[in-house]
């Protein structure tokens, strides 16, 4: 072997395109158990949304479609710029990877910051689901768990978002300190898998949640 | 023959001194042994309970603990033994030691991550002891709803969170090990010329992958039910206990493969290695693996037949129940062919070997008549379920790691245990753990309830035998350790291949280097290739 | 891994065709289509995951374990719901309500 190893090469690897492999890979997995993992709420909501419909109407007519549009929109965007984002690095220009990570971060902290005001929409209004629910006699019980259901997957797909932020945050570091070149740049690429699945659960999320019974 | 060899030098054990170079390390052979000691402390701790069950269930009348007691008892032996001990045991003791050897690579796809599957391991065995020790779970290790989420008063939270974490430990090392297998082959290791043991390896990585996020997201759910009581489980708020019941077996069912595939695996291997023969229809066995991880994710309704679920679900589950036992059924039957013929040496893996071969049969025939609902719903919630389970997973997994762990001591350690004291040992658990559990399988099928600890008096003999049994049992699994601990300083050197078998971790050194290898292999032959390893003796010894 | 370079005009296009979709997806909510409602929500919802996963995720540039690993991940949450319902739609009676 006449060429020296790559900075960024393990030990256990024999190449750093084995290594890019391995690494994508392994985020695939990943992921994988993430569709699962949300799958189990999925499944949760699908039981409850077939023989509570009408309650679960009623209590989706109760998020804001506005809000919830715009924080789709948001996510969708922030896909684009992080896909963009990958294209920079894989053409080694720093200065793009660097504003595109910001403006996907950005993206992501306006997402939230929307979700943040839609729950203290949510708490004020007594639709928090225990002892200070409130809801109209006949859906009380059925609204009650589709709320249960509304905080913990969106509540699982937030932290999912901060988690993602934080990495893009690393990448962000790493790629002002130069560590990215066209011929090594995994970790930004792995990173986009991340955050282009985070998006993903929103886009089932935004109709499951905010579209039923819209049309009453 | 002068029997002359000599430990290596320098190997994984010696490079590096010191109690950082161990709780840092990224070498998979010494976390291999990080969890070697992990999961021998659980054990220790699950078979405390048993001991205690079996104490309590020695006299009918429930005199040695109170009926509260008595439901934490069965908890936590329950808890710790499938989720600290079954399930990483084999996994993450002899799958990170031996995976990357086998297949001529280095490490694992992702050492440090390795490391932090033993550290969320620990954190979660953590979480769990804390709740065993400040007052311990009385919901059964199945955590049923509503009890668990509403009425039981013990930490449901921490051990459910203990378990959550504990999951995640499972999950990565499930993810490293198939990473590893699809992209860190030697030059030349095709997949058909792969050990076996790294076929089961790879099918109980899919499983570990595919079924634990459930588990972990319903346990997150009866923590969230029982803080905020928001009512998925619950029919007082309109939840659907049996809800619950498919997420958690969604999980559990396949748990169970998690547990036997990789013991299988380490019974192809010493079947080969001790009948000096490949493996009767490789091709067969390999793909029974992964048809048990694929076919044993579409059977969890089998735990369900008597919850309350649809006459017609349970026809399905039921059908795809008895589908299931023919890749195993395969594999036996695999196992014997090999051993026909071949040339049999009765060293102490190949015992436990034999002993998991009958006994898991044993097991697996019973879960046939527990398939049938009819038979189910007459034995359900019996002894005849425990003595079930107890077969596959003591007779059968715990048979098949000590197997493995002797066969692959003298690569680990460089050392020979004592192979006499080895025999008597697993003379001593077979005999204890039959007169442990069959008796259970009589006690079950006349109506003796699980979980009970007081009960009519004419099962008394039974349950006195049971409880002997218990006792040989538990005698037969310290022994081992006394003599593979003292091996460690005292045991005759092992040198490479002291079983002269075929496969790449007897081409290194005992112990191996911190690599593995001092060259990159490159193979050229199959797995099991006793025929060409046999002539090139003949040749060597003529030539 | 894709070494592949995907031209920044086909992420514009996907990103216009999401968009396009999520306004759809609002609108047909509005209009009562019976059980239809769900079904359109969910058939434009896996179109749009659908297009994310091939072009931002590069699968449809990448090798065909990735392509392995996409499907039977799906396929398994398939398989916890399919026989999930199978029990709930086929219960006689209501254990819950």
């Amino acid at each position: 072997m006449t060429e020296t190893a790559h900075s960024a090469l393990a030990h256990q690897f024999d190449s750093l395109g084995q290594q890019t492999d391995a690494g994508s890979l392994g985020m695939w997995v990943f992921l994988a158990t993430e569709v699962l993992f949300f799958g189990g709420l999925f499944t949760t909501y699908t039981v409850y949304r077939v023989f509570y419909s009408a309650g679960f109407s009623a209590a989706s007519h109760e998020l804001d479609i506005v809000l919830g549009t715009i924080n789709t929109a948001v996510l969708i965007t922030s896909s684009l710029t992080m896909a963009l984002a990958v294209h920079a690095a894989q053409l080694g220009r720093r200065r793009h990877l660097l504003t595109l990570l910001v403006l996907t971060m950005a993206l992501g902290t306006v997402f939230l910051g929307i979700k943040g005001l839609e729950y203290s929409h949510k708490f004020a209004e007594h639709h928090v689901p225990g002892p200070t629910f409130q809801f109209e006699k006949e859906y009380f019980r059925h609204a009650q768990i589709f709320f249960s259901l509304y905080f913990i997957m969106t509540g699982l797909h937030a932290i999912h978002m901060i988690i993602g932020i934080g990495v893009l945050l690393v990448m962000w570091v790493l790629a002002w300190r130069g560590k990215f070149t066209a011929e090594y740049f995994a970790p930004i690429e792995i990173s986009g898998l991340y955050w282009h699945f985070v998006d993903i659960v929103w886009i089932f999320l935004f109709p499951l949640l905010y579209l039923i019974g819209r049309h009453a | 023959m002068s029997n002359t060899v000599f430990l290596p030098p320098r190997h994984y054990l010696n490079e590096e001194y010191g109690i950082a170079s161990w709780l840092l390390t990224r070498d998979h052979k010494r976390i291999g042994l990080l969890y070697l000691a992990a999961v021998t402390f659980f054990f220790f701790i699950g078979g405390a309970f048993a001991v205690l069950i079996r104490l309590e269930l020695a006299t009918p009348v429930g005199d040695l603990v109170s009926d509260e007691t008595y439901n934490k008892l069965f908890t936590m032996h329950g808890v710790t033994m499938v989720f600290f001990f079954l399930i990483p045991a084999i996994p993450s003791v002899l799958g990170n030691f031996l995976i990357p050897i086998m297949i001529g690579a280095r490490d694992l796809a992702f050492p440090k991550l390795n490391l932090a599957s033993w550290y969320i391991y620990m954190i979660g065995g953590l979480f769990t002891t804390y709740a065993i020790v400040t007052g311990g779970l009385d919901t059964g290790w199945t955590f049923y709803t509503p009890y668990s989420t509403a009425s039981s008063t013990s930490n449901v939270i921490s051990a459910a969170l203990g378990i959550f974490i504990t999951g995640f430990s499972s999950i990565l090392t499930g993810l490293n090990f198939i990473v590893t297998i699809h992209r860190m082959r030697a030059p030349g290791m095709t997949w058909f010329r792969l050990p076996l043991f790294i076929w089961s390896h790879y099918a109980t990585s899919l499983i570990m992958v595919l079924g634990t996020p459930v588990i972990a997201i319903t346990l997150l759910l009866v923590a969230t039910e029982r803080v905020f009581r928001f009512g998925f489980f619950d029919p007082a708020l309109g939840g659907d206990p049996v809800l619950f019941q498919h997420l958690f077996w969604f999980y559990s069912h396949p748990a169970v493969y998690i547990m036997i595939l990789p013991s299988m695996g380490v019974v192809s291997e010493l079947v080969a290695a001790f009948c000096r023969k490949p493996v009767f229809g490789y091709g067969f066995v390999a793909f029974a693996s992964l048809g048990i991880a694929v076919l044993g994710f579409l059977v969890w309704g089998h735990h369900m037949f008597v919850a309350g679920q649809s006459v017609y679900a349970a026809l399905i589950f039921s059908i795809l129940s008895f589908l299931v036992a023919i890749p195993s059924a395969v594999k036996v039957f695999n196992w014997t062919a090999t051993m026909y013929k071949g040339s049999i040496a009765w060293e102490t893996p190949m015992l436990y070997a034999i002993g998991f071969i009958g006994l898991f049969t044993i097991g697996g025939l019973t879960g046939l008549f527990l398939a049938s609902v009819g038979l189910d719903v007459h034995v359900t919630d019996t002894y005849f379920i425990i003595a079930h389970f107890h077969y596959i997973m003591v007779g059968g997994t715990i048979m098949g790691y000590l197997g493995g762990l002797h066969y692959w001591w003298p690569k680990i350690s460089g050392r020979l245990y004592n192979e006499w004291l080895a025999k008597f040992s697993a003379l001593v658990i077979f005999l204890g753990f039959n007169l442990t559990f069959f008796p259970q399988f009589i006690l079950g099928y006349l109506g003796m309830p699980r979980r009970y600890h007081a009960y009519p008096p004419e099962f008394q003999v039974l349950n006195v035998l049971s409880s002997a049994g218990a006792s040989i049992l538990g005698v037969g699994y310290l022994i081992p350790m006394a003599y593979l601990m003292w091996s460690l300083r005292y045991g005759r050197v092992a040198g490479s291949n002291p079983w002269g078998a075929v496969g790449l971790e007897w081409t290194t050194t005992s112990p191996p280097p911190m690599d593995n290898f001092a060259v990159t292999p490159e193979v050229t032959w199959d797995a099991y290739d006793y025929q060409s390893a046999a002539a090139a003796r003949q040749s060597t010894q003529s030539g | 891994m894709s070494q592949h370079v995907v031209q920044p005009r086909i992420y514009y296009t996907i990103f216009a065709i999401l968009m396009l979709c999520t306004a759809l997806t609002v609108g047909i909510a509005f209009f009562d289509l019976g059980p239809l409602n769900a079904v359109a929500a969910l058939v434009i919802a896996m179109f749009k995951a659908t297009l994310v996963v091939m072009f931002f995720m590069h699968v449809k540039y990448g090798p065909r374990l990735t392509w392995a690993v996409v499907i039977g991940s799906v396929y398994w949450l398939g398989i916890l719901l399919t026989l999930t319902l199978s029990d709930y739609l086929t219960r006689a009676w209501r254990t819950f309500g």
